[in-house]
């Protein structure tokens, strides 16, 4: 019961600084909005139990995410430049989008109910690491050991970020010195 | 910022706690919640956070831009041999049975090992592109 209550808040809380982030002109502002977005998303990953998630969200979506976009805003302006006109376009996108989104939703199965495909295959997975791994976390030892083509191409993704930021925004050398 | 006395005592109080409980991350991964990515990601926010605080140059003395030069491809190419070692043992690619004398200590070695390709890709890839943004001026 108290679980319900905690995760109907804190939805309404994402509800609220979601239009927050929308509506305000400051990009300061929106920077801060888009860190408490993280923490209280962070928080309901804890009301579900998935703590690696929250720990991952509140490193990586409050923490260093925020420094980066600060520092992006270093770089240009603080302030939303104002539009022209009204613009219909991204407004139809986000409702089709968000509808095509809630359509699926329909499709998947209820929320906690045994059928789905994690309460069917997960008891598996909880009886064989341990024997097998040796590792008492079996978010680990699926990750790393059963699934370690996954999380190769994950630490990939990172890899081919990070040299595509460093290609693209390193100085080139003798270009401080001017 | 650079003259805040009390940030830059309050950082140097905070570093040491906050690199300890990046490697409980990673070490503890096995047991508990975590693992390179999140480990990675504490860590590097660590160095961000002196960066911020006492400025680029000294940040790149604790963690020189050459090095992550090393340690962004360097992970993954632990993660990879890792998987090449099990292939040359007689296994499939990333199986890691064969890596100790029973399949228990392999699996635990084959995990340990990739994870920390994991956490120097990660960690080496947040404070490369910390530097980049730092490093530029407002044109």
């Amino acid at each position: 019961m108290i679980e319900t209550t905690v995760t109907i808040l804190l939805l309404l809380m994402l509800g609220a600084v979601t239009i927050g982030i929308v509506r305000v002109r400051g990009l300061f502002a929106a920077v801060v909005l888009l860190g408490v977005y993280s923490f209280l998303m962070a928080t309901l990953f804890v009301v579900l139990d998935a703590v690696d998630v929250a720990m991952t969200e509140a490193a990586v979506g409050a923490g260093v995410s925020t420094v980066f976009f600060l520092g992006a805003l270093s770089l240009t302006d603080t302030v939303e430049a104002p539009r022209k006109r009204r613009q219909i376009m991204p407004l139809f996108v986000a409702v089709v989008t968000a509808g095509a989104l809630l359509w699926g939703l329909s499709d998947l199965p209820q929320f906690g109910s045994p059928e789905q495909p994690i309460h069917r295959d997960g008891a598996d997975y909880l009886a064989r690491s341990m024997p097998e791994t040796g590792i008492a976390n079996v978010v680990s030892a699926v990750l790393a050991s059963y699934r370690g083509f996954d999380t190769l191409g994950e630490t990939t993704v990172v890899f081919t970020a990070g040299i595509g930021i460093l290609a693209l925004l390193r100085r080139r050398r003798g270009e401080g010195k001017s | 910022m650079r003259l805040d006395v009390v940030l830059r005592v309050a950082t140097k109080f905070m570093l040491a706690p906050l690199l300890l409980f990046a490697l409980y991350v990673q070490f503890h991964g096995d047991y508990g919640p975590g693992g390179g990515f999140q480990a990675g990601v504490i860590a590097a926010a660590a160095i961000i956070l002196y960066g911020l605080i006492n400025g680029l140059g000294p940040a790149q003395k604790i963690v020189p831009v050459g090095l992550l030069e090393v340690l962004i491809p360097g992970g993954v190419l632990i993660y990879v041999a890792v998987g090449v070692a099990g292939m040359l043992l007689g296994d499939n690619f990333l199986d890691y049975n064969h890596l100790a004398h029973d399949s228990i200590h392999g699996q635990e070695w084959g995990v340990f090992l990739v994870e920390v390709g994991v956490f120097l890709t990660v960690f080496s890839t947040m404070i490369a592109i910390y530097y980049a943004f730092a490093g530029r001026r407002r044109s």
